[in-house]
């Protein structure tokens, strides 16, 4: 299939309004394979200005006399409205934006054609693979080893090819657990506590089913996990559905892990709403926020009737109950839900966050985005295919990495000093995990992106996003490294709408921005001043 | 002191109110005569100064002691346990004594002494002069003048003495007009507007029933439109919700008034020309006579505006369900907004702004004058006057201008603070939070704009504290004449110097002071920029805070910045002055010594090492401040604590089968 057939009509004239506060834009529209530009005419000063079509979620047309209007809704919030001459051109324009949006191929996706200058290909992909974390994990304890047993992807085809599992199992054992767990996802680690000594382990739900089926080496893995620990660590599993959901989960062959094969791990249910009713939050959320006419008294309404925010504090709150079972009951802590691919991981990349200092670094931050995230296999393709303001029904759609996007965003108002990164990540992770020029987010797992070979054929988010030039939009100036742990507020009263990204497009951005760009300038004012210091004292014993 | 029986009650326990351990503080009760002092076993130390109580309630006895909560102006909430339910009596009687005096004379401010001689305080009194002020904004000038017609508060007794009128408005038609208004409170001028020559006057409203009309106020209104050269017509700004006025109206009688007030916007106003029919009727009869149009002719420059700000008594009860369903522990979502819907309290603060810029509006873009009423005039008036004068004006987003429009448009203007703050033992339905509404909206102006105040969130909280502490005389009594009789500036401190004093705490350090005076704000009041002011409301609640304060970090780093640049020039002058003097090293050295008692790099390294330092020593406060137990994660505090025995009991079964 070539892209031309997609596209009927290359060339419009076209006005394009981006909302009140930026100037509308006049000039030729044309439409690319992978992108729809506008070029101003020969003598404006403005840019030429580019959009992704992938980040298009959803598309309406209305038609005049001699023009038509498309209102363009984009996957990170934006609503962009064109204005075309002629009706039959933008009725092709639109027909096309909508077929080439919603191509399902991945290798013809833009980052296998993206080549921007100063990236090579290849780099900064082998940044963060678990090895480089057992290699931290290994300084601290000598219970964990790396394990290769999914090389071939045939175990698990979810997990990346080398996972930490305790020392003390070996690679049959590992594959025989991994049967009796929902998609092979077996209990593999997350994180290593070394001050406390005690573990994060997530997997998937154990297929328990209604005969309440029994593993043997399932039942060896945990008890070698609370082996490895300090000695007499009890363990907690921390189960992410509701007592009642899990107990349901058995008729169709899943399950919780009986209490009585398990001895020194005691079951917690903390339910996480996840799929659809998350998705449908976000609709609901993003609706109210369009609103720009409504009272007050509606305004708080539909606050309340979304729930995001509750979802927010449930998320936050099970994690703070990982961390705290890790950090001050020393207990280890499983996590799973159902697949183990979505709340699991929410839970467990929040909890690294509150205890980890080195993960609220830049590069940690990155690297616990990567091994959690990417290479623990959330299905990015498929939950992040559609935004808010797709009409399509939804299948596999859900927010569940803008839920952690937006829990790590309000640990940084709690504790705006002690995060490396500021909002500018976030958002840019955002915007790039529902559509990107580069490879990072593409496809649901390890196996998928060996098979496309992305690796190979697309660059990675991390070497652009690590670019010099960027780092001023990233990074938080007022960062001071803080050693311990970040108990964070889960009151209502100290939780947030984050603004910055769902009112983004919505409220002008000036009086914030300007005043980041002025806390920018005191601290660099204050990296000038200390570097031009030593210079000047040392230039002392030259007298 | 006669109130007071026991002075000091040991064991007593303080509980957290959003802890979820219900750990407790043990700790000693003292009484005082100004405060109840609790200090912890951490020798931390709890003042309540007895002005800020606003309720004490004994709960029923528990089997630790008896609990005692105090409920406080100031939003701090504090639950003791005391041991013994006579020392719980003692304490509470006293209290309810000690926090509702009946005399201004046995308020703190009477007895507070900071160690200032006569001249010092009278200085401090001084710090704010409203004529100089006046002079600022371009008045007296060819419009606009000083009246001595209050001089002995003669015709209104809420009024300050010096009052600005139109020049051309003579003393009979001041007299006449305020004898049409309610309490004699007549327009006079608040802010003028030097750039557009518009004004914003102030008034009550209008006496009804008393007479079919009065020409002299019509004067008034007609001078004041008549001050402002550049356009005729003004506006009149009701600040009450129509709806209330409408029915209100139609129990009116006299039907000039209402020639007076309506514009013919209001006229085509259906509903209005309905109830008002008879009266309509009225007004062709008059018209036959000769009279009545006449009015409708003289008054046609006018232009009627309502803005919906409820009374006192919906502001109170407002208030109070939100710091209802604010004070439970561990809300859900549902709770937490249903309950700032339904207390209405956002929607109050978004009314009392779009009144604010709606004024504003009319000044900046029709260049045209502003006549403000309520009922009194005294509160609603005085939230929409200072808070449109806010927005037009940059000086009143300094320190020392807050202070000033602070002084000018509610103090001076009769805000009646002790009333409204209960700062006596008075009638409870005479309290309303309405100054702490214009505090809510200035702070979610600082929101919108963070660069456009000098001072930040701590200033108007801790000016906050004071309109309840009566420590300083700044806002007890009503209204000026009364502060005179009290003789406040001979026999109490005036608040602004030492705010002044401390105004390193309470600056902005991202204030940009280039803006020109006339930068005006127009905040966005679409719904969601209006948010529930946690730092106001919870500002005693610990918990609920970030751990980590941006402000402070950002006031040390601009501070630091300042040094050093200072010391890069000391050492680039001293190094100009080394090379001027040709002489040996060690001369040089001491040269440099003699100039300098400590080493520059020393100095410069001590700097470096308080910076270093201070995150750390920041996140060692915010780890006291943040852990897990004082968070609500969930009852798992319970889980983990119940899960024990079950891990003990197993272990003891293994044992058992070992053996």
């Amino acid at each position: 299939m070539e892209f031309s057939d997609l596209i009927r009509t290359r060339r419009a004239q076209a006005k394009l309004l981006r909302g009140p506060e930026a100037p509308p834009l006049r000039g030729t529209l044309c439409l690319t394979g992978h992108h729809l530009l506008l070029s101003p005419g020969p003598q404006a000063t403005s840019e030429l200005w580019l959009l992704l079509l992938r980040s298009v979620d959803s598309i309406e047309k209305r038609v005049a006399s001699d023009s038509g209007t498309i209102t363009l809704r984009c996957k990170d919030l934006r609503v962009l409205q064109l204005e075309i001459e002629g009706v039959e051109a933008s009725l092709d324009i639109a027909r096309s934006i909508e077929a080439l949006s919603s191509l399902e191929s991945v290798i013809t996706s833009f980052p296998f054609f993206y080549r921007p200058k100063g990236l090579r290909l290849g780099d900064a992909w082998h940044f963060h693979p678990p090895e480089r974390y057992y290699k931290r994990v290994a300084r601290e304890t000598n219970a964990w080893r790396l394990s290769e047993v999914n090389e071939d992807f045939s175990v698990c085809p979810s997990y990346p090819r080398a996972v930490i599992v305790p020392r003390s199992v070996d690679d049959g054992a590992l594959a025989r657990s991994a049967r009796f767990r929902q998609g092979g996802r077996f209990p593999v680690l997350s994180y290593h506590h070394a001050p406390s000594g005690t573990v994060l382990v997530r997997s998937s739900q154990p297929l328990t089913g209604p005969q309440k089926r029994r593993c043997a080496e399932d039942e060896e893995l945990l008890r070698a996990v609370l082996a490895g620990a300090r000695p007499g660590a009890r363990g907690f599993i921390v189960d992410t559905r509701s007592s009642q959901a899990a107990k349901q989960a058995r008729m169709t062959g899943g399950g919780t892990e009986a209490k009585a094969a398990y001895p020194g791990w005691k079951r917690l249910h903390r339910p996480l709403e996840r799929g659809q009713p998350l998705q449908e939050s976000f609709v609901r959320l993003v609706e109210a926020c369009g609103d720009l006419q409504q009272s007050t008294d509606s305004w708080l309404r539909r606050l309340e009737g979304c729930c995001w925010l509750a979802h927010v504090k449930e998320a936050l709150s099970t994690a703070c109950l990982a961390a705290q079972g890790m950090e001050r009951e020393g207990a280890c802590i499983l996590v799973h839900g159902a697949e183990g691919t979505d709340s699991t991981l929410l839970v467990t990349s929040l909890a690294q966050l509150i205890l980890d200092p080195l993960s609220r670094t830049m590069a940690g931050f990155q690297e616990l985005v990567e091994r959690e995230w990417i290479q623990a296999g959330h299905p990015f393709q498929l939950r992040c295919a559609h935004s808010a303001f797709s009409h399509a029904r939804p299948k596999h759609e859900a927010p569940t990495f803008l839920l952690f996007l937006d829990c790590v965003w309000q640990l940084g108002r709690q504790f705006p000093l002690s995060l490396e990164f500021g909002e500018g990540l976030l958002l840019a992770l955002f915007e790039h995990a529902y559509a990107s020029p580069f490879g990072t987010f593409l496809c649901n797992s390890e196996r998928e992106r060996c098979l496309c070979e992305v690796r190979t054929r697309t660059h990675s988010l991390w070497s652009g996003l690590n670019q010099p030039k960027e780092q001023r939009k990233l990074r938080n100036p007022l960062y001071a490294p803080n050693p311990l742990a970040i108990w964070p507020s889960v009151e209502l009263q100290s939780l947030r709408l984050w603004q910055g990204l769902f009112l983004r497009w919505i409220r002008p951005p000036e009086p914030s921005e300007v005043a980041w760009e002025k806390v920018w300038q005191i601290v660099t004012d204050k990296e000038k001043t200390k570097l031009s210091q030593p210079t000047v004292s040392a230039s002392e014993p030259q007298l | 002191m006669e109130h007071i029986r026991t002075t000091k009650v040991e064991q007593v326990k303080l509980l957290d109110r959003f802890s979820t351990s219900n750990k407790s503080l043990t700790g000693t009760l003292y009484l005082t005569a100004t405060h109840l002092l609790f200090i912890d076993s951490h020798q931390k130390e709890t003042w309540i100064l007895h002005h800020h109580i606003a309720l004490v309630e004994k709960l029923a006895l528990t089997t630790s002691g008896c609990p005692l909560v105090i409920q406080c102006k100031n939003f701090r909430i504090v639950h003791f346990i005391v041991p013994r339910e006579r020392d719980c009596h003692d304490i509470y009687n006293s209290l309810l004594q000690l926090s509702k005096q009946a005399k201004y004379e046995d308020l703190y401010a009477f007895s507070y002494n900071p160690k200032q001689n006569d001249s010092e305080r009278l200085r401090g009194w001084q710090l704010i002069d409203l004529a100089e002020e006046y002079k600022r904004m371009g008045v007296p000038n060819s419009n606009w003048q000083l009246s001595d017609a209050n001089r002995e508060y003669k015709i209104c007794e809420t009024y300050p003495r010096e009052l600005y009128v139109p020049r051309i408005a003579s003393k009979p038609i001041i007299v006449g007009s305020s004898k049409f208004r309610s309490k004699g409170r007549f327009p006079v001028l608040s802010y003028y507007h030097e750039h557009k020559e518009a004004a914003i006057c102030r008034c009550s409203q209008p006496l009804s029933g008393f007479s079919a009309r009065c020409l002299e106020d019509e004067h008034l209104l007609q001078a004041i439109s008549k001050a402002n050269p550049v356009n005729r017509y003004m506006y009149v700004m009701d600040t009450r919700p129509k709806h209330r006025m409408q029915s209100w109206w139609a129990t009116q009688k006299d039907i000039g008034r209402i020639i007076v007030r309506i514009s013919s916007k209001i006229w085509n106003d259906e509903k209005i020309r309905e109830s008002d029919e008879k009266k309509r009727l009225n007004a062709m009869a008059n018209r036959a006579a000769g009279k009545g149009y006449e009015n409708e002719d003289n008054y046609s420059n006018i232009r009627f505006q309502f803005v919906g700000i409820e009374n006192i008594h919906v502001m109170r009860s407002s208030l109070q369900k939100l710091l209802e369903v604010n004070g439970t522990k561990g809300l859900s979502v549902s709770d937490f907004y249903s309950g700032l819907e339904s207390s209405g309290w956002l929607r109050h603060i978004k009314a009392v702004m779009d009144a604010a810029i709606f004024l504003a509006k009319a000044i900046t873009v029709e260049s045209a004058s502003v006549l403000v009423h309520c009922s009194d005039g005294w509160d609603r008036t005085s939230q929409v006057c200072s808070l449109g004068s806010l927005l037009l004006d940059s000086y009143y987003r300094t320190i020392k201008g807050f202070m000033v429009l602070i002084e000018k448009d509610w103090i001076s203007f009769g805000h009646k603070f002790s009333e409204r703050c209960g700062h006596l033992d008075g009638d409870p339905k005479e309290v309303s939070p309405v100054f702490t509404q214009f505090l809510e909206c200035v702070w979610h102006l600082t929101e919108q704009f963070p660069q456009a105040f000098e001072f930040n969130e701590a200033f108007l909280v801790q000016i906050h504290e004071h309109i309840h502490s009566c420590q300083f005389g700044n806002f007890l009594g009503n209204c000026q004449k009364e502060r005179e009789e009290l003789k406040l500036k001979e026999k109490t401190y005036s608040l602004w110097p030492f705010l002044l004093d401390d105004q390193k705490k309470y600056l902005n350090p991202l204030y940009t002071s280039k803006s020109p005076k006339f930068t005006v704000l127009e905040p966005n009041t679409v719904s969601f920029n209006f948010k529930f002011w946690r730092n106001m409301y919870h500002q005693f609640d610990r918990t609920l805070h970030p751990r980590q304060s941006v402000f402070n970090i950002i006031t040390n780093m601009n501070e630091q910045n300042k040094q050093l640049e200072k010391d890069i020039k000391d050492l680039e002058s001293k190094i100009k002055q080394c090379k001027n003097k040709p002489t040996d090293g060690i001369l040089t050295k001491e040269l440099i010594h003699s100039v300098h008692p400590e080493s520059p790099t020393l100095k410069t390294s001590l700097c470096f090492k308080e910076q270093t330092l201070l995150p750390v020593n920041h996140a060692l406060r915010t780890i006291e401040g943040s852990n897990p137990a004082d968070n609500r994660y969930s009852e798992y505090a319970e889980e983990f604590s119940k899960s024990e025995p079950g891990v003990v009991s197993l272990e003891y079964g293994v044992a058992r089968m070992t053996c």
